[in-house]
């Protein structure tokens, strides 16, 4: 199978396993020197170039990974649970694997955002934690990547594994804009937005570069681990399959 | 433009928030290093499982 004719590109050509790990293994290594490049830029932004605030001093610079940890928490798994949810009703098994692959790199930067927050929260709130909107749902969707990726562990059938997993990820995608919106719905502790659509960002412009470049930056590196797992994934799931056995006895990369 | 630190003590203290800053940056780092390393452990089973199977 890996050695098939050419086939013109189409959409569906990486939702091939045979396909994607060639392919994935050519481009992690981009993805890890991109990663490293902009969390240096990043962080030598964050921490040489941009000033200490005025009102909450230099306890701000956790803002640099604790905004782009929490995003990255909710659209990994937004695009978890759009993986999750396409393979489930196509039956495609490389959706399926992608969702597996993503859910534990969710989890980590769910965990960094509270964690994070934490720290942030006792200098400039006097409290390490506390129960309002914004801290609670993403405390929930901790609750829910653990949900999903003890669910998917338990069932040993692959599509069996996957099916359920999509119901969980979908039922609990309802939690995105909670997480998301908390702030405008209720009356959080937790502050707003930093960064509106439409309006001039409240901060200093070189916070603001900071702030993007390791958002990059744990882009990059989110899709370096993910393609990692999900290349360990595809051959777990493919393992009988002639192409996985030739790579297996060393006949392609 | 200019560096805003005068030593590396006055880097480490953070103006008095270094264990939140340096808690905050260490964790995180740890947790991604970790997390990389697990990925690629993954993977190299795998595949060392795979080697296993087409010799049998």
């Amino acid at each position: 199978m890996t050695h098939a004719p050419a086939q013109p590109l189409r959409w569906n050509t990486y939702a091939a396993p045979s396909r994607f790990y060639p392919m994935a293994g050519k481009w992690i290594p981009w993805f890890w020197a991109a990663a490293a490049l902009l969390g240096a830029a990043g962080l030598w932004t964050g921490f040489a170039i941009a000033p200490t605030d005025f009102q909450q001093g230099d306890a701000y610079r956790i803002i640099f990974i604790h905004v782009p940890a929490a995003w990255m928490s909710m659209v990994i798994y937004l695009v978890m649970a759009f993986w999750a949810v396409w393979g489930w009703m196509l039956n495609a098994r490389m959706a399926s694997m992608y969702a597996r692959a993503l859910a534990p790199t969710g989890a980590m930067f769910t965990f960094v955002a509270l964690w994070t927050g934490a720290l942030w929260g006792k200098p400039t709130w006097g409290t390490w934690w506390v129960w309002d909107a914004r801290l609670t749902s993403e405390f929930i969707l901790l609750l829910l990547y653990g949900g999903y990726i003890a669910l998917t562990e338990a069932i040993d059938d692959p599509r069996r594994a996957a099916n359920a997993g999509a119901l969980l990820a979908l039922v609990g995608a309802v939690n995105i804009p909670i997480i998301y919106f908390s702030v405008k719905w209720w009356n959080t502790l937790h502050q707003g937005s930093t960064i509106n659509m439409g309006a001039a960002p409240k901060m200093a412009s070189t916070m603001l570069t900071a702030m993007l470049l390791m958002t990059f930056c744990f882009w990059a590196y989110a899709f370096a681990v993910v393609f990692t797992r999900a290349r360990a994934i595809v051959l777990e799931q493919e393992s009988d399959t002639e192409w996985v056995r030739a790579l297996g006895a060393g006949q392609d990369q | 433009m200019a560096m805003q630190w005068t030593s590396v003590d006055e880097f480490l203290r953070m103006g008095g928030y270094g264990l939140y800053v340096w808690g905050s940056y260490g964790v995180t780092l740890m947790l991604m290093a970790f997390e990389a390393m697990s990925a690629r452990k993954r993977h190299r089973l795998a595949r060392q499982q795979a080697g296993e199977g087409a010799g049998a």
